[in-house]
């Protein structure tokens, strides 16, 4: 049961193949014997699952229908879920119960899903490798000596492991694409405003998106639905209506234009991972696609310019942890200003205080023009190239990571080598476009994936091209070992 | 221009964040290299290009002027880490 | 030396929403301690501001009421620094494109002379929490019902030269809120308040002295003692050969001095930058014509129109007018009583007193203005005199009730019948007929003053109820005749 699809779970509690509760007692039991292994959850609401699952099955017998309703999930632990812990897998929220819900997880728990529990992810959100958190790093479940990716990487592990059909994740500069593609996942990161970020933990506001993490873009059409539009609690949530994703996932490709940004084939690129990134074209080609060469010549310096506005928002994102309210607060404190020192020196991990001090600096007197502004044009420039590139194509593809899963540890303590792994996914936050990861191979049986954007608020055709892709390819079906 | 030690206490300061004593190079020399990092953009010309804060530039909705909030000072204030008579607790602050 | 004082001001208003600026929590004032404190307003993780649109709207009345421009694309920025009443660790407020842009506005001073006093901006923010001092086990209380309360902070130019006209404009604007009806003005509840940037020059010096910031003075009082004791304790320094440095500091009204506020000292770099939860408040044109159309009729307009229909002097017009509730009682006695002038000061005079001496505002007034404006009907139908009136006046602010009822049951009605009077006056004269001999003996200067004696003399006989003009008439006829 644990290898069907959201969109085949859907099927089988339609048509009575099993209840939402058969199914949730099977994944709580298989999180619970397999998850050792990955410590891809950092809680596990086994009690509010099979009530959930309970509720969703009595819904069902009383005629409710819908493709979500008793279908299991997990959130990444920034997503703050009323009377469980959110933990942002950092000590600071180890003990923070929300006293809320955030919108997603209001709106998918009104859709009938089932919460299995809380993900994994480093801490606040803030890296690449999951190996940031508070409660210890997730293993990538095709070689469990890799990292899994991150910052959702508890989400894109479980999902990988089956533990869960489907999770949310969180993409701030490729947080569910990156990790989508080093667990051969379909990730997709929406347009900027698409879906709310009312409950969601913020690490840098003007960059952060929730979206849905899956093995197929068929799954992700299914979530993207129940997560997306307009919410008034979030003055950046977009009102614009929202399309059914499902739809169009059939539409031919025949005609459709791929420009292929040279910038993206570069030194830096692993060879074997643009080998597979062509074998995806030629695949596209052959479902009609048109492919087309063009440039982003900015590119080169978003690494650059997101390492300032993220730490930026994040430095006074994270202000208000300070032991006053909620959350971890110092033993003893003796004074004010060491109650604010102590529990945030304590509560944090080293790369949360790297992040806060570089955007402190950032934003101080004197530097603010030279490192904020000038981080703030070079994202118009940024903007401005997709802006011009989309003139002439309808998608821009290439690969969503210069490296395939590096082992634990590796990147050891330089911050700025993994800051380079995400040199493909950050334009696309920086810019708010959306953005879809989806598995197109493997190399020494580590998962490799390709990246797709699209212009503003067309999630539908992302979906659509992977989900073609998808009817001719089989990489999003395979399974790890062991899983 | 690399930071010092002293700028890093000052930077540390401004964040409230208390560093010990023995992570303070190690510290000092993760946020020169990521200013290292940062710094290739004063190569580029920004010259009349204005900056962008928000991805979409749309602009503030507002919100009627109604009050939808009830007091629920017992449940927010169950996970505080010190209370007394519905107020949050400090250590003492001199004006 | 000849010193010259040079202020600006920072005035915080409250603005009288009903919820908070980016939350839906209520705003009123002496709640029990975070009763009022929402998700929001505790900077819980993940929580988002939305922008109330009646702030926004305030702002823009009271930019349109100093004739200032509205930004039509304003902004919030994030205020960064830890203090336990700021719940995010930073406040939203308003950096580079504030709502409302330069403008001014005119204020008397005392000589009768108009002055006008730049108003550099105004911008929205959030108010922050209060922290509770008293002894919680060596501790402090944070009470956040106040965190997010909106206010608009009004920067004046440094245009001011001494502590009274400091005190002037804070009144000006003070009145101007409560005319727009943007702010209750409610200064004990901390609904307006000031800080004081206050520097001294030689005279004749064009560039400004290091200034000194005096924060949250909370009543005109004390506005101008703190301004005169912080300029005198510059004066000193600088005197004595010292420099003043530029701080902040605190007035204590007990010691009637200023005190460096130490905890405010470290140099604060507030990194200020765009918030991102927020995006760009656009102002249409259409939006801002619709404001403008329904502004209430504003002080000065007042000011003019008072002259202009009542025929009043500009002092007593600037007096009237100071204060919304004050012009409407005003023109609410004239509506009943009729005599323009005569309610102007009956209002400015004895009400005034009256007020003074009960410590109240006139909107609790113990004598209404249809009272007052009954009162000068019967004034002016000769039922009583002015001095009669001040007996009735009295009793109606001791409640005894109308004027008419008054003048009834203390039997204050005015004589006017001739005979009653002359029999009066003749019992009078026969009762002092040495002085009445005199009086016919003195040359013409010396009678005037003595037919004083006569007329006090017959009110004093009258109880003060005998018509004052009959009284004049028929005396002067039997004396002379």
């Amino acid at each position: 049961m644990h290898q069907l699809t959201l969109a085949e779970i859907a099927r089988g509690l339609a048509d009575k193949s099993f209840s939402a509760e058969e199914l949730t007692t099977t994944l709580l039991a298989r999180i619970n014997s397999l998850d050792p292994q990955l410590n891809s959850f950092i809680t596990v609401t086994d009690e509010l699952a099979v009530q959930q699952a309970r509720a969703a099955d009595a819904r069902r017998a009383a005629g409710e229908s819908g493709a979500l309703l008793g279908a299991p999930i997990a959130h990444k632990d920034l997503f703050c879920t009323q009377g469980v812990r959110t933990s942002c897998a950092s000590k600071m929220l180890d003990n923070f119960t929300a006293p809320y819900d955030a919108t997603v997880v209001a709106k998918l728990a009104a859709a009938g899903m089932v919460t299995l529990g809380k993900t994994n992810m480093d801490e606040f959100a803030m890296g690449s490798a999951n190996e940031s958190s508070h409660y210890g790093a997730v293993k990538n479940p095709w070689n469990l000596e890799h990292v899994p990716g991150g910052s959702s990487g508890g989400s894109a592990a479980a999902v990988a492991a089956r533990l869960t059909p489907v999770a949310t994740g969180t993409d701030t500069g490729g947080s569910i694409r990156q990790p989508a593609a080093l667990t051969s996942l379909t990730g997709l990161k929406p347009t900027y405003g698409r879906v709310s970020r009312w409950g969601m933990i913020a690490y840098a506001s003007s960059l952060d998106q929730g979206g849905p993490m899956a093995r197929t873009a068929e799954d992700c059409a299914l979530l993207l639905q129940g997560m997306a539009g307009f919410d008034a609690n979030d003055s950046t949530s977009i009102d614009e209506p929202v399309p059914d994703y499902s739809a169009s996932l059939n539409a031919s490709l025949q005609g459709l234009r791929i420009g292929i940004p040279k910038e993206y084939f570069g030194a830096g690129l692993d060879p074997r991972i643009a080998e597979q990134v062509q074998a995806s074209i030629q695949e596209l080609q052959k479902l009609g696609a048109v492919i087309k060469e063009i440039s982003l010549p900015n590119m080169q310096h978003a690494i650059a310019a997101y390492y300032v506005i993220a730490p930026a928002e994040a430095s006074s994102n994270l202000s208000r942890f300070d032991g006053v309210r909620f959350g971890y607060r110092c033993d003893n404190p003796k004074d004010l200003t060491d109650l604010y020192k102590r529990s945030r020196g304590e509560g944090f991990g080293v790369e949360v205080q790297r992040r806060i001090m570089v955007g402190a600096y950032a934003l101080s007197a004197g530097y603010y023009d030279a490192y904020y502004l000038k981080a703030q044009k070079i994202r118009r420039l940024i903007k401005n190239d997709f802006m011009a590139a989309f003139e002439g194509v309808d998608l821009i593809l290439g690969p969503t990571t210069p490296n395939l899963a590096w082992k634990l540890g590796a990147k050891g303590n330089d911050p700025v080598a993994a800051y380079l792994e995400d040199v493909y996914t950050i334009t696309a936050n920086l810019a708010g476009l959306p953005g879809l990861s989806m598995p197109a191979g493997f190399v020494d049986g580590l998962p490799v994936g390709v990246q797709l954007l699209a212009p503003y608020f067309q999630e539908a055709r992302l979906l659509n091209v992977a989900h073609r892709y998808q009817q001719v390819t089989d990489w999003h079906t395979r399974a790890p070992n062991g899983f | 221009m690399a930071l010092q030690r002293c700028d890093v206490e000052k930077i540390a300061h401004l964040a409230r964040l208390g560093l010990n004593e023995a992570e303070l190079p190690h510290i000092t020399d993760a946020l020169n290299s990521i200013l290292g990092l940062v710094d290739q953009m004063q190569a580029v010309d920004t010259d009349g290009i204005e900056p962008l804060a928000h991805p979409l530039e749309a602009s503030q909705r507002l919100r009627a002027d109604q009050v939808t909030e009830r007091n629920q000072r017992e449940a927010y204030q169950a996970i505080a880490p010190a209370t007394e008579n519905g107020l949050y607790l400090v250590p003492k602050v001199i004006e | 030396m000849q010193w010259e004082v040079v202020i600006g001001l920072e005035i915080h208003t409250q603005l009288a929403t009903q919820s908070k600026i980016f939350s839906g929590s209520a705003t009123t004032f002496g709640s029990e301690p975070n009763t009022q404190a929402s998700l929001v307003d505790l900077g819980m993780p993940g929580v988002l501001p939305v922008l109330n649109q009646e702030a926004a709207r305030m702002a823009c009345m009271f930019g349109l009421a100093i004739d200032a421009e509205i930004g039509p694309r304003n902004v919030f920025a994030r205020k960064n620094y830890f203090y336990p009443d700021l719940p995010k660790g930073y406040q939203i407020s308003q950096m580079d494109l504030p709502i409302v842009g330069k403008g001014h506005l005119d204020i008397a001073l005392e000589d009768g002379t108009i002055k006008r006093i730049g108003v550099t901006r105004a911008h929205l923010e959030e108010d922050a929490g209060k922290s509770l001092h008293e002894d919680f086990n060596g501790a402090t209380g944070i009470d956040l019902n106040r965190a997010g309360t909106p206010l608009l902070e009004i920067v004046s130019e440094p245009d001011m030269r001494s502590a009274k006209e400091a005190v002037a404009y804070v009144k000006a604007i003070h009145a101007l809120v409560r005319y727009l009806g943007i702010c209750d003005g409610n200064m004990a509840e901390g609904s307006l308040r000031c800080d004081c940037n206050v520097s001294i020059r030689p005279k004749g010096q064009s560039e400004f002295g290091t200034r000194c910031e005096i924060k949250n003075v909370n009543s005109f009082r004390f506005i101008e003692r703190a301004i005169n004791s912080e300029v005198q304790r510059q004066i000193e320094l600088i005197e004595d050969g010292g420099k003043v440095i530029q701080e902040t500091r605190l007035y204590d009204p007990n010691k009637d001095e200023t005190r460096s506020m130490r905890s405010k000292e470290e140099a604060n770099d507030y990194r200020y930058f765009p918030d991102p939860d927020l995006l760009p408040v656009v102002i249409e044109p259409a939006l801002l014509e619709s404001i403008r159309a329904a502004l209430p009729e504003l002080p000065t307009q007042k000011v003019e129109r008072f002259q202009q229909q009542y025929g009043l002097s500009a002092y007593d017009a600037n007096v009237l007018a100071a204060s919304r509730e004050q012009a409407d009682y005003f023109e609410q006695v004239v509506k009943i009583g009729g005599d323009a002038k005569l309610a102007a000061n009956w209002v400015m005079v004895e009400l005034g007193s009256l007020l003074n001496k009960l410590g109240v505002e006139i909107d609790q007034a113990p004598v209404s203005a249809e009272q007052l404006g009954g009162m000068l009907l019967r004034i002016r139908d000769n039922t009583i005199s002015g001095k009669i009136a001040k007996t009735v006046f009295e009793a109606m602010a001791a409640g005894e009730g109308d004027a008419d009822a008054i003048i009834d049951s203390k039997g204050l009605k005015q004589v006017t019948d001739s005979g009653a009077i002359e029999s009066m006056l003749d019992e009078m004269l026969a009762a002092n007929a040495e002085q009445v001999e005199q009086y016919r003996a003195a040359d013409e200067a010396k009678r005037g003053k003595m037919f004083g004696f006569f007329v006090g003399q017959a009110m004093k006989a009258s109880k003060g109820k005998a018509n004052p003009a009959q009284v004049n008439q028929l005396l002067k006829a039997k004396l002379e005749g």
